[in-house]
């Protein structure tokens, strides 16, 4: 029997993808293949045709020149991933990406980068930078560990949940103590770590949906996250 | 206070650290707070002025390099060797150096300086002569993004009174020719044959490949078993050396560079490329220790790039590979950076031991590149002791973040005399 296909899409690989991005696409794709399935990861960067097949979306943070770069090609494709986030397509979208899939990044000098608006959350560029290791608390995922590194602050709009509460650390700005949107299938944070690696509960869930989502069932292959397991219990330790 | 007392009070304080031990950087403090002119004041008396080394990686190799090369041309320098490389250590180092009347025996000071620290310093301090090595993704939680590093670099070469060198294949560095104006600006560059060998963290990711296509002064053409050749004045000269990796080789191609921008048409080339063949690497650099006959690598990783450049240069093949990461703020907070480095090549052998306090992140990364291995290990000294023990007739490799680096030095002492760290 050939193997269940499952396709994996990186947003702007080349413009947004910093503090081991790349470490999530990575996650997705062994682990994909660790369950049995033929795992492929396509990147797709301003001006290439946007794939038809498409079961996992992800996204990366990046400088502000990457912002720019990629905003107008992001504004232009914003319809088409509004569409497959209303279809249920699990996506996962860190930093750079997430501030742009919300309404708009108003800078610190006042300019304002329009968003794609799929997230009903605004951001602002601050002078204050938050830096450092972040532990958050989700009722959907348990504890979450990552590290964080953006001075735009986001706030989040009516109705949006968070990914979690912080514990420690700064979250989504300096104020309110949430961190990260969700939307559907859709989740945005600003955990670099990577993120996946040591959250093999999230990488599964956007497995685990896009493959029921497409074959009706999942594998029942377990995966040995001891390693995971020790790398989370010494990030607990570690100072901000 | 007067200068005199000053330097005595300094001094003495010096001398009482090295009795505890330790300590380099705390004497230039108490200095600096007393007479935070002493620095200024005491290296604006040398002939030939004050040249400052920065960026991201390699810094301290290339300012041992440069010294060296120096020397071999008859010139006293004055340095911050102890690698404390912030202006206070500078401070200590001075007080190492001068006599009690407070004068530096030296014709020019060479001073390796953290990037932050480096644009307070040359308020204070305008360097004439200053070299920029490379941006990189390193100690990024310190100084926000890698553009911001970028600008911190620039304020260095914009208070350069003389002449600025740079990188030609690092984009941003090369970029910030852009804003010179009076200075003279020469660059050292890499062959189009070596470039691919250096991917840059955008070229990793598809970015631009060189965007800079001005005359480099000096070009390293070539890097094969230990003999490197490099083209200046129009034609190829080729040396044996010392050094370990093709960074740190890249970093000759700057130290030369910075060498002949200094002396210009004084140099003795004979003597030049004879000191350059003995020149060893900096601690924890590329060193090689023998441990019961055999060798024993330390290989210091501080940056996707350093790791990258580390993991092409060295083949793993016959040799017992460890891996020491930590995460104190001196090697950095954040753990991303693994996640920028494809650990690949070492699937084939394996990897025997892997520790420091971040071990499991480090196994974590190899788990998910399919690499294979065999102890892991929170703790260091005993991570260390094992590897030993496990792998008595191979050489071995240790690829270390900067404070495991210091750890695993000091356990090296344990067995053979190792040099003091200062």
């Amino acid at each position: 029997m050939s193997r269940q296909i499952v396709t994996i899409l990186q947003l702007y690989p080349r413009d947004m993808n910093i503090y081991g991005d790349y470490g999530n696409a990575l996650v997705l794709l062994r682990r994909l293949q660790w369950y049995g399935y033929d795992a492929r990861l396509i990147a797709y960067n301003p001006g290439d045709v946007f794939p038809s097949d498409v079961d996992i979306i992800i996204g990366g943070g990046g400088q502000d020149s990457g912002q720019d770069k990629i905003q107008a090609d992001l504004l232009s494709i914003g319809p088409r991933l509004k569409k497959l986030a209303d279809e249920d397509v699990p996506m996962l979208m860190i930093c750079g990406l997430y501030q742009l899939f919300g309404k708009f990044f108003e800078t610190s000098a006042g300019e304002v980068l329009e968003g794609i608006g799929l997230l009903n959350v605004e951001t602002y560029g601050k002078s204050e930078r938050l830096i450092g290791n972040i532990i958050l608390e989700s009722e959907e995922f348990g504890l979450i560990y990552g590290y964080e590194n953006h001075s735009g602050q986001t706030y989040l709009g009516k109705l949006v949940k968070p990914l979690g509460q912080v514990r420690m650390g700064a979250g989504n700005n300096s104020t309110d103590n949430f961190e990260g949107a969700r939307y559907r299938n859709v989740i945005g944070s600003y955990l670099h770590g990577s993120l996946l690696p040591k959250n093999p509960q999230i990488a599964d869930f956007l497995i685990e949906t896009a493959v029921t989502k497409k074959y009706g069932s999942f594998s029942d292959d377990v995966i040995d996250d001891s390693f995971a397991f020790r790398a989370r219990k010494a990030a607990a330790k570690r100072p901000r | 206070m007067p200068k005199r007392y000053v330097t005595i009070l300094g001094k003495a304080v010096r001398a009482a650290m090295k009795l505890r031990g330790g300590g380099s950087a705390l004497p230039g403090l108490v200095v600096e707070r007393i007479d935070p002119n002493f620095i200024k004041a005491t290296l604006a008396t040398l002939p030939r002025g004050v040249v400052i080394i920065s960026g991201t990686n390699g810094k301290t190799t290339t300012t041992k390099m440069v010294v060296e090369l120096l020397e071999s041309q008859g010139l006293k320098v004055f340095t911050n060797r102890t690698g404390s490389n912030f202006t206070r250590g500078v401070a200590a180092a001075l007080l190492g150096e001068i006599n009690f009347a407070g004068k530096l025996d030296a014709d020019i000071a060479v001073l390796e300086l953290d990037e932050a620290h480096a644009v307070h310093f040359v308020r204070t301090i305008p360097p004439r002569y200053s070299l920029i090595l490379n941006v990189m993704r390193d100690q990024l939680d310190r100084f926000g993004e890698i553009d911001t590093t970028a600008e911190l670099l620039r304020a260095i070469t914009t208070a350069t009174s003389d002449a600025v060198v740079l990188n030609r294949e690092d984009g941003r560095i090369a970029a910030l020719q852009n804003t010179l104006i009076s200075q003279r600006v020469s660059f050292f560059g890499l062959s189009d044959e070596l470039l691919p060998t250096f991917p840059s963290d955008d070229q990793l990711h598809g970015g631009n490949s060189r965007l800079v296509t001005a005359k480099a002064d000096v070009i390293l053409k070539n890097f094969k078993n230990k003999t490197a050749t490099f083209y200046m004045d129009g034609r190829d000269v080729t040396t044996d050396l010392k050094l370990n990796g093709i960074y740190n080789v890249y970093n000759a191609a700057a130290a030369l560079a910075l060498v002949r921008v200094i002396l210009g048409k004084d140099i003795d080339q004979t003597k030049l490329l004879a000191r350059l063949a003995h020149i060893t690497p900096a601690f924890g650099r590329g060193e090689t220790f023998i441990v019961d006959g055999k060798p024993l690598e330390l290989v210091l990783v501080k940056n996707p790039s350093g790791f990258r450049l580390g993991l092409q240069s060295f083949d793993p093949t016959h040799y017992a590979t460890m891996i020491a990461i930590n995460d104190n703020y001196a090697d950095g907070r954040d753990m991303s950076w693994l996640w920028d480095v494809s650990f690949e090549s070492l699937r084939d052998t394996g990897v025997e031991q892997v520790s420091g306090i971040r071990a499991y992140d480090m196994a974590l990364r190899l788990q998910y590149d399919e690499v294979p291995l065999s102890d892991v290990t929170t703790n260091l000294s005993k991570g260390f002791k094992q590897f030993m023990i496990d792998n008595p007739k191979k050489p071995k490799r240790i690829y270390c973040t900067y404070t495991a680096m210091l750890k695993i030095r000091r356990q090296i002492g344990k067995i053979i005399d190792v040099e003091s760290i200062g």
